[in-house]
């Protein structure tokens, strides 16, 4: 069905993106913060409200055509190649758009309160509102080009959002090397594109429309590439373009590099919108990935694995936003361990849970890191909660969630995937999968007994509450990680599961249920309570009660595990020392190559040119001397005038090549 | 309707404004911003002309070639501007009249 008011759901955040990026400065100096504040948050609440109403429509709609479609003009058209600019709601996308919008209108609002004082003020909303837009395109597009268009859009707003205080290195250096490993992913997600396309056109339909795409999926099944399935293929490239975004292993280093930007970016980016894009390509192109069951498994362990590292590093981490970067790609692991099992249903579940409750928390640490002065050790905090109740109340409502405490939403959509991998019949994953849900609630709580109890470690006298701009937004997030599971809560506890049968269409393999497992999923559930509640024990005993000390452990073994864990498995090091110095060094083989191989021909050429000369010389000496001499009297003479032309000022080439380039075209042309 | 001159004056002002900037500019960096309007500019006259005229696909693929050109000049430039500016302080082309390194 056509629906014209979708394509304002992006055009709006890009209109308030281009009003700021053009004019901001300006409106930022008549008429103060307060109005580019409106201009930011205006556009952003619109959009919400249209997607609110998209969702809406859909709901109203019978659930087997639950399909909006605004096209708006053909963008590309070579050949077999057809391109339509046009954006598509189904269940799936109006979702997304409803978790864009809705966390990222609330983290708008709570910048207005983070960023107060910030010179470049509007260049920081006009960014903010840029990537709102992009993400919009990603997640509405109706084509796979266009979503690239998005995707892309998103990794150049996050590069700059980064580097938003570019004038410390440290910060410009995190912004390039988040756009540079994202390159990498993107390279493969469009060499699979290609694939795609191209096996599309030789076996189906050319096309890159995902509906299209999903009603041809089947005819690709039996063919092969150079004795691989092609399916295969392409869903393994497609998959390095979402390691990259979603920051998986072997792509997920940038991430805890990115938390230089400022702390909303890290909320809105790198926790509940930018990060999901990857999660979010898997679950469009779902009947696709469904027919390629080794790239699935390969997806599986990928999150599983990604899942435990970074939860392992987390736990180390002294930094307050380290800490939440790693837990974030914890969780991403979940979400992609989801995908592998078939559950993208489960995924997309808990990345709109994720979204409520790590923005939550990432805004939460904003809220300390401004109250310190822009302290961000945990080792330097500590006896907050007194100070700043409300942001405490919400931070420990996030964290209990996150740590899968019942019934907040972490629970039941971390339940979901847990169970979805057990009733995959794949036990190494469930197995992995819990024990990270122990890791996580301990991690959360050390951090929050380091943070909010205990006594002050910090030099800053008197640290105070947030302003209401910044709690409220806080507290909203806060109950939707309190509410948010219900919308999928399990039929095993009496729930309707609404969100799974709200996805099925799209999503066909989530929250399915078969009635004789019931005893194992509810087994599944009772070991995950109860490994959180040993993380959260754990950490209690360890960091309030002091009960074991940490240096103990860290010291264990040596303290080769602690100090490995610190430095972060030393992936930063070995990647450098692969990558980057491999680059230098072919460099470097390649320049001297050039001196010894290149430059030595030519100089072997020059000197016998000037032997040669000699000779010519010779016989120039003796033969036409004079006449020679007169001509160089005439040459030397010519050349003091014309020397006056070389100045080595570019500007006057540059007239003077423009100059005879227009006279011979008069000349050529009359 | 939108037809082929449109197209061609807009490459034109785009070339227009490329050309000003570089014979205006005395940042090289926005000399180098300058070429890539004009390269830009006869993009759009490829494309344009690849769209009216017979259908084959040379307007793109030359477009695309330019692209990559484009790109290789950049790296190119830019190396230099570094280089320029490694030497004397400064990337304002009216500074660099010194040849010798």
């Amino acid at each position: 069905m056509a629906a014209a008011y979708l394509r304002w759901i992006p055009l709006l955040p890009l209109l308030g993106a281009a009003v700021l990026g053009l004019g901001g400065a300006w409106v930022q100096r008549r008429h103060g913060e307060r109005a580019v504040a409106a201009i930011a948050c205006l556009p952003v609440a619109l959009a919400f409200a249209i997607a609110v109403r998209t969702f809406a429509a859909l709901a109203a709609m019978p659930a087997e055509q639950r399909v909006l479609v605004d096209r708006l003009w053909t963008w590309i058209e070579i050949g077999s190649l057809h391109v339509d600019v046009a954006f598509l709601a189904d269940p799936l996308s109006a979702l997304m758009v409803l978790v864009v919008t809705g966390i990222g209108g609330l983290i708008h609002v709570y910048s207005v309160g983070y960023m107060r004082g910030e010179p470049a003020y509007w260049r920081f909303f006009a960014l903010l509102n840029l990537f709102t837009a992009m993400m919009l395109v990603l997640v509405l597009a109706d084509n796979l080009l266009l979503l690239f268009v998005g995707w892309e859009g998103v990794g150049l707003c996050s590069y700059a959002l980064i580097g938003f205080w570019y004038a410390d290195l440290a910060n410009a250096r995190a912004g390039s090397k988040a756009f540079l490993v994202n390159r990498v992913g993107d390279f493969a997600f469009a060499l699979g594109l290609f694939l795609l396309f191209w096996t599309l056109e030789a076996h189906a339909e050319a096309t890159l429309a995902f509906r299209e795409i999903d009603r041809h999926a089947a005819a690709l099944a039996g063919v092969s590439l150079g004795g691989w399935s092609v399916l295969t293929v392409i869903t393994a490239l497609l998959f390095v373009g979402a390691t990259g975004k979603s920051a998986q292993i072997p792509l997920y280093v940038w991430l805890p590099d990115a938390m230089a930007g400022p702390t909303p970016v890290s909320a809105l980016i790198h926790a509940a919108t930018m990060v999901t894009a990857g999660v979010y390509l898997v679950a469009r192109l779902d009947v696709l990935f469904a027919l390629a069951p080794a790239t699935l498994a390969a997806i599986a362990w990928v999150g599983a694995a990604t899942a435990l590292l970074a939860a392992a590093i987390a736990v180390v981490q002294n930094d307050i936003k380290k800490v939440l970067a790693y837990s974030t790609i914890s969780q991403l692991g979940y979400m992609v361990l989801a995908l592998g099992v078939g559950a993208s249903g489960a995924a997309v579940f808990h990345l709109m849970t994720h979204a409520f409750f790590k923005a939550c928390l990432f805004l939460g640490a904003g809220s300390v890191i401004l109250a310190l002065h822009h302290e961000q050790d945990l080792r330097r905090m500590g006896g907050l909660r007194a100070a700043m109740p409300r942001t405490y109340a919400t931070f420990l409502v996030s964290a209990l969630a996150i740590a899968g405490v019942p019934p907040l939403a972490g629970f039941v959509s971390k339940d979901e995937i847990l169970w979805s991998a057990l009733s995959h019949g794949d036990g190494g994953l469930w197995l992995v999968g819990w024990s990270v849900a122990g890791l996580t609630a301990f991690y959360m709580f050390r951090l929050v007994f380091l943070a909010f109890h205990g006594e002050a470690r910090s030099e800053h006298a008197a640290p105070r509450e947030a302003p209401a701009v910044m709690t409220v937004p806080l507290t909203i997030l806060a109950a939707g990680a309190v509410f948010a599971g219900f919308l999928g809560w399990p039929e095993v506890l009496g729930g309707g599961n609404r969100l799974g049968a709200w996805l099925a269409p799209a999503a066909a393999h989530g929250g399915a249920h078969a009635s004789h497992a019931l005893a194992w999923e509810l087994f599944s559930m009772v070991a995950s309570i109860a490994m959180a509640a040993a993380g959260i024990a754990v950490a209690y005993a360890m960091y309030v009660r002091g009960l074991v000390a940490p240096e103990r452990i860290a010291a264990w073994a040596g303290g080769a595990p602690y100090r490995w864990l610190a430095r972060k498995l030393y992936v930063d090091e070995v990647y450098q020392a692969l990558f980057v110095d491999g680059v230098l060094g072919a460099s470097r083989v390649a320049a001297r190559a050039d001196a010894r191989v290149i430059d030595a021909a030519v100089d072997g050429v020059a000197a016998g040119v000037r032997g040669w000369s000699r000779f010519q010389g010779a016989v120039d000496a003796i033969v036409v001397d004079g006449f020679v001499n007169r001509v160089a009297d005439v040459a030397l003479a010519a050349g003091g005038r014309l020397r006056r032309l070389q100045s080595g000022r570019i500007n006057a080439y540059l007239y003077v090549i423009v100059a005879a380039l227009v006279a011979v075209l008069a000349w050529q042309l009359g | 309707m939108i037809g082929l001159t449109h197209y061609l004056f807009v490459a034109l002002l785009v070339f227009a404004l490329g050309l000003f900037c570089v014979l205006t500019r005395r940042n090289s960096l926005g000399i180098l911003m300058g070429i890539e309007l004009i390269l830009n500019a006869a993009n759009i006259n490829y494309l344009a002309f690849a769209r009216f005229g017979p259908a084959t696909y040379d307007g793109q693929i030359v477009a695309i070639f330019v692209i990559m050109l484009a790109a290789a000049e950049a790296v190119v430039g830019l190396a230099i501007v570094l280089g320029i500016y490694q030497t004397f302080h400064s990337i304002d082309v009216e500074a660099t009249e010194t040849l010798r390194g």
